[in-house]
């Protein structure tokens, strides 16, 4: 069986939440909830997981726990969360960027707003998602930090960011000046068609990996079980 | 005991252009429509709104009630970018204070508290200080000497909020799965106006629902507008869901257009 695209991406953002423990899984995005589901069903058993709504839920969807909006705000201050959101602009120390674009006073395009982005990045560990690599995405400077990256959260004390994953590969941060590093590319894509895709320049490992194949039984979980009418496919082609 | 029950427009004719008003709900869910529709009926200007923003806040832009907003989104949920807002925005057509979600909340408890602000743990190192030049840190007193951002009380001179049920005191009761923060919305201000899909008795709020989906209290409460469909048409969970037809006929009509019919209640 040959994974596609979208199923490598699966794997990629599954990933963000091994060996996690007993915190919340908030993903942002098809994929990345295909990826959380995943991840609870194989190897981060202890996940909590939401319906995107008001309740906790397990893989198959049967209500645990119920986390309304203001209790899930003290989750995400509590610190016992991982969650991977979206990004319009991203640059080479993770600020990200959902608000606006063009200048903040006078907006060329009005998108959502911060939302939850600067309590997210200050308390838990938040990564990304972007369906579309891109020169507009991955940006030299971002037009509004929502999200805080590195270089601006001058060592605060739950800032982390552990990986962005994108249609083109997984980056992180583990480089001595927390610049952005490619950290994988899904397979079937060039080092070249990542730099080339991209505002800044990317760290660069001497040999980057490929990230990893899915195993039988993950490919027939998000086959069969976690995504039969294909969904993923319209977020992310082959 | 008081009977607090009035029209929508007996609530909106005792607000002024100039307030800052509250409104409840989140993004495109049970916000109170048919209070936001008869504040539209009136001439009511220059408002300070303060929402996690929906079509509220869309149509008070397009029909240029904003003198300011204060909200760290505006969404209609399943149509993720809110088409009059942004068209306001890009035109620069009032004044916004973008915080973030968290900082919004304690911004309403800092409110019914009665202090004058409230340490989070948000907004440092992002640009939502950059944009919001007034907002101050302060640094904690004890070891840590930790630096947070003071959020200040979100006062508002009323508040606008919908739940499934209200009794004619003004006590509410929400029967959906989350009560987003109208109770903290009503708290924080000097009035409170409640639409309800019904108004019952007393009595039959236990017959609804258990006791803790009493969410509003009615010493915070002045006014209770019986509005059937009145959150239509975000959702209002569990009488209806939101009416998709009629959210995309709103998010890709000319506002004038739409707004003839929608301002008489006829919806679609």
């Amino acid at each position: 069986m040959t994974a596609t695209r979208a199923e490598y991406c699966v794997i990629a953002c599954a990933e963000a939440w091994r060996d996690a423990g007993e915190i919340l899984a908030s993903p942002m995005g098809l994929i990345p909830s295909v990826g959380a589901r995943l991840a609870r069903l194989t190897f981060a058993p202890d996940l909590l997981l939401t319906d995107g709504e008001a309740m906790i839920v397990d893989a198959e969807g049967t209500v645990e726990g119920w986390l309304p909006y203001r209790q899930h705000l003290a989750l995400v201050t509590g610190g016992r969360r991982h969650v991977m959101m979206g990004a319009s602009q991203i640059d080479r120390y993770g600020n990200q960027n959902i608000s606006c674009i063009g200048d903040w006073e006078r907006p060329r395009r009005q998108l959502l707003g911060v939302r939850g982005a600067p309590v997210n990045t200050l308390n838990n560990p938040t990564s990304y998602w972007v369906p579309k690599h891109s020169r507009r995405v991955f940006v030299e400077k971002v037009d509004m930090v929502c999200g805080v990256g590195y270089d601006h959260a001058a060592g605060a004390r739950h800032h982390r960011i552990p990986r962005v994953v994108s249609d083109l590969g997984v980056f992180d941060f583990a480089t001595p000046d927390h610049s952005m590093r490619l950290a994988s590319l899904h397979p079937g894509v060039s080092v070249e068609q990542v730099t080339e895709a991209t505002g800044f320049p990317l760290s660069l490992p001497s040999e980057v990996p490929y990230t990893r194949e899915p195993t039988a039984q993950e490919l027939k979980l998000i086959r069969e079980v976690l995504d039969p009418a294909g969904a993923r496919a319209r977020e992310v082609a082959v | 005991m008081t009977d607090k029950t009035m029209t929508a427009d007996e609530a909106v004719s005792r607000l002024q252009s100039g307030m800052t008003l509250g409104i409840g709900g989140w993004g495109s869910r049970r916000k109170p429509m048919e209070l936001v529709r008869a504040l539209l009926r009136t001439g009511i200007t220059d408002l300070t709104v303060v929402s996690y923003g929906g079509p509220d806040v869309g149509m008070l832009a397009a029909a240029g009630r904003l003198r300011a907003l204060v909200a760290p989104f505006v969404t209609l949920d399943s149509i993720p970018l809110e088409p009059h807002y942004r068209a306001a925005r890009e035109s620069g057509a009032f004044a916004l204070t973008e915080i973030d979600e968290a900082m919004f909340m304690w911004g309403l408890h800092a409110a019914a508290n009665r202090l004058p602000f409230l340490p989070v743990r948000a907004g440092l190192g992002s640009d939502v200080m950059r944009v919001n030049p007034g907002l101050r840190t302060v640094t904690s007193p004890y070891d840590d000497g930790e630096t947070f951002v003071a959020v200040p009380a979100l006062r508002l001179d009323a508040a606008l909020v919908h739940v499934n049920r209200a009794d004619r005191q003004g006590n509410g009761q929400y029967l959906g799965p989350d009560p987003y923060f109208d109770d903290l919305f009503c708290e924080a201000a000097d009035a409170a106006y409640v639409s309800c899909e019904r108004v019952v008795g007393t009595a039959e709020f236990a017959k609804e629902g258990p006791p803790q989906s009493l969410l509003l209290k009615r010493h915070v409460v002045t006014g209770v507008v019986e509005a059937p469909g009145g959150a239509h048409f975000t959702s209002c969970a569990p009488d209806y869901g939101r009416d998709e037809d009629a959210q995309r006929a709103y998010a890709t009509t000319p506002w004038p257009e739409f707004a003839a019919k929608y301002l008489d209640g006829r919806t679609t």
